[in-house]
């Protein structure tokens, strides 16, 4: 595994008006490692999400994903990031096959006419291909966009709570996905409400409270019980809103 | 070619979305059907119009169905929440400018074209004769107000107040096209050579380049949070 | 910003005299025009607020390039305060137009191109007041700082194209060694220059207080977290 870092946080401050949301953040991760942000609402985990896809700039402090920066090389970066968030990004008077399509021109994807049956299949979704996506429910919603997500194969994934409004079976659906993407060697970054699902996705997890990073261990050895005890400890109250299994 | 074939995915689902919803297209050209009838109540029912007159009826037609039209080109991709899926792909803010820009423009045409049906339906009158000079007017024109129109409901897309925010914006910086157009227009109409339009489509051009090049190195501070 | 610095005061002090000083012009040194009569006197207020309303949208044009380019909120708060500055100059130019026209021309409102233009300027510092308080903080500078630049392109070819439509605009102006007398330059001269210093210490004055207002929530913010 190479050991030189992939995604390099220093002293990431950011700022809406006078209120920080991030204060200080230093993360290093190298390609393929997978982390989980945890925290409070509020804390700064989807803030956090955000700046690292350059969706936010930096107040200040700096942001290197595989050697790129975010304004000097924007286009290269968005070239190898994906991200699920909340929000699938599809447009919904489109179909499917013809939301693909669109991502697909836009991240340059080669052979598109073979990579969106591909996709659709990956998914589970080759049946609606035709379908126009106001029509999909929540769980396939989110399922397209993965598709979307991934269809230009990127190195990075980030996920920001992709398993709002999502049931039981639909969350394990996913998370089997989304496994697949890491075993492939994929780097995963993941803020999460879900403690048991992001233990099961991620080899390291960071806690984030009031804008700041106050754990960042490799947790691969850590079951979730214990976790939970480092959580609540660390977080200062009781972890009710935490969703274990 | 990348930026073309990016520029071309844009303005084809711009277009697909429209083609199923209609939306924008019949609220223009609604608009500008209402603009018609109401300026006929406003003047009485004289049929013979100063032709600078026409001119001028047209033009608040084109702008204000227009406005419209340029209210929903990014409010909608930010109702919608789609607005990160674009910023996050590898596409220059530029390039998003210039497929929305498009896409408004071609619509707003179409709408323009229509509108200049209903007119010599509703009136009684006539523009074919002079079908060119007024094309060429009308290309530069919407140009103009569609490119600040363009960038100004970027900006306003943001603000919770944003329907009352883009016509303010938007007037006191179309000022120039509007004149411009609207006397270009009548001039034409009274049956003046070409000539005689020269300085007014010279100011048309001069501020479409400048708006295209301010677009150009502004943009993408518009899209940045 | 702790202290005042030691410039401002004697600026303030030279500002208030200097004002002082051209409303004795105005009102007593300067000749009574022959063929307008005292009311011509308006245009020793008018020409330099004209000018002042001008000079302040472009100092807004170059502190937002500025910004954009260094990403530094005090070139914000510059363009800020220099459009509520100049807007009040604008305004001043807007009704002193009208009040000298309706003796002398007998209408309130002429569209004439520099009025006019004058006119859409101050709806542009209008519509620039209005984005800003509309719009998110965390985007209102980069919004506020494009629409500084686009306001201000668009104003000399507002002008053109209204000139181009129109042309009344007295002459006073342009052929001044015919229409002037010694004296009457020498008024125009000294509200010129009392008027810009009021200019300058209104706008500084402004700053300064956004700046103020700056520091309390930055102060605030570290107090919460000193607290958390």
């Amino acid at each position: 595994m190479n050991s030189e870092p992939y995604i390099e946080v220093r002293g990431l401050v950011k700022k809406f008006g006078h209120k920080t949301a991030l204060r200080n953040v230093d993360i290093f991760l190298t390609k393929g490692d997978s982390l989980a942000l945890f925290g409070p609402n509020g804390a700064g985990k989807s803030t956090l999400i955000q700046v690292l896809c350059s969706l936010l700039q930096p107040t200040s402090g700096s942001v290197r994903i595989a050697g790129y920066e975010a304004r000097r090389d924007r286009e290269a970066l968005h070239q190898i990031i994906g991200l699920i968030a909340h929000q699938t990004f599809l447009y919904p008077d489109l179909t499917a096959y013809e939301n693909l399509k669109f991502y697909g021109a836009m991240y340059g994807v080669a052979r598109l006419n073979d990579r969106i049956p591909e996709v659709l299949d990956l998914v589970g979704l080759s049946d609606y291909r035709n379908d126009v996506v106001q029509n999909f429910s929540r769980g396939m919603q989110q399922r397209l966009s993965i598709g979307r997500a991934i269809i230009h194969d990127p190195m990075i994934i980030f996920l920001d709570e992709p398993f709002t409004g999502l049931d039981q079976q639909g969350s394990e659906d996913f998370l089997k996905l989304i496994l697949q993407f890491r075993d492939q060697g994929k780097t995963v970054i993941m803020a999460s409400h879900h403690l048991h699902l992001g233990l099961e996705l991620c080899d390291r997890a960071a806690i984030l409270k009031a804008g700041r990073i106050v754990y960042l261990q490799d947790v691969a050895h850590i079951s979730p019980d214990d976790f939970k005890q480092i959580y609540s400890q660390k977080v200062g109250e009781n972890a009710l809103h935490l969703k274990v299994a | 070619m990348k930026f073309v074939h990016k520029l071309g995915a844009i303005i084809w689902k711009d277009f697909i979305s429209e083609f199923r919803t209609k939306e924008m297209i019949l609220s223009m050209c609604l608009f500008s059907f209402l603009v018609l009838i109401i300026f006929n109540f406003a003047f009485g029912l004289s049929l013979k119009f100063d032709r600078g007159m026409i001119a001028g009826i047209l033009w608040v037609a084109f702008v204000f169905s227009g406005l419209t039209g340029l209210g929903r080109s990014f409010s909608m991709e930010r109702d919608r929440g789609t607005l990160p899926g674009l910023i996050l792909s590898p596409v220059s803010p530029w390039t998003i400018f210039l497929a929305k820009l498009i896409g408004v423009f071609l619509f707003t045409i179409v709408m323009e074209i229509i509108t200049v049906f209903i007119f010599t339906v509703l009136y009684n009158t006539t523009v074919l004769p002079f079908l060119a000079p007024l094309a060429l007017i009308a290309f530069l024109g919407t140009l103009g107000f569609t490119a600040v129109g363009t960038i100004f409901s970027a900006i306003s897309a943001t603000a919770k107040a944003r329907n009352v925010l883009l016509p303010i914006l938007f007037f006191p910086i179309s000022v120039p096209v509007i004149i411009a157009s609207v006397k270009a227009t009548g001039i034409i109409l009274n049956g003046n050579p070409l000539q005689m339009i020269f300085p007014w489509l010279k100011i048309l051009v001069a501020f479409d380049l400048i708006f295209l090049l301010v677009s150009y190195l502004t943009f993408a501070y518009i899209l940045e949070e | 910003m702790k202290r005042t610095p030691t410039l401002l005061i004697p600026f303030q002090l030279l500002t208030y005299v200097l004002m002082l000083f051209a409303l004795y012009t105005i009102f007593i040194y300067a000749p009574v025009e022959k063929t307008m009569g005292v009311i011509q006197k308006i245009f020793y207020i008018h020409v330099p607020a004209a000018f002042l309303a001008y000079l302040a949208f472009f100092i807004t044009f170059i502190a937002s390039i500025f910004y954009l380019y260094r990403k530094d909120s005090r070139w914000d708060t510059v363009a800020h305060c220099a459009v509520e500055t100049g807007v009040i100059f604008c305004t001043i130019v807007l009704i002193t137009g009208p009040i000298w026209a309706k003796p002398i021309w007998n209408v309130w409102w002429t569209w004439d191109p520099r009025l006019t233009t004058t006119l859409i300027l101050w709806f542009t510092y209008v519509a620039y007041l209005m984005l800003r308080r509309a719009v998110k903080e965390n985007q209102r500078a980069n919004l506020a700082a494009v629409f500084g630049i686009i306001g201000f392109l668009n104003v000399p070819i507002t002008f053109f194209s209204i000139r181009l439509w129109r042309t009344i605009h007295p002459v006073v102006i342009t052929s001044r060694g015919l229409n002037m007398s010694g004296p009457m330059k020498l008024s125009l001269i000294i509200t010129f220059i009392a008027f810009c210093f009021l200019f300058f210490s209104m706008l500084i004055s402004r700053i300064r207080l956004e700046r103020s207002k700056m520091h309390i929530e930055e102060l605030k913010e570290i107090m919460d977290d000193m607290n958390f």
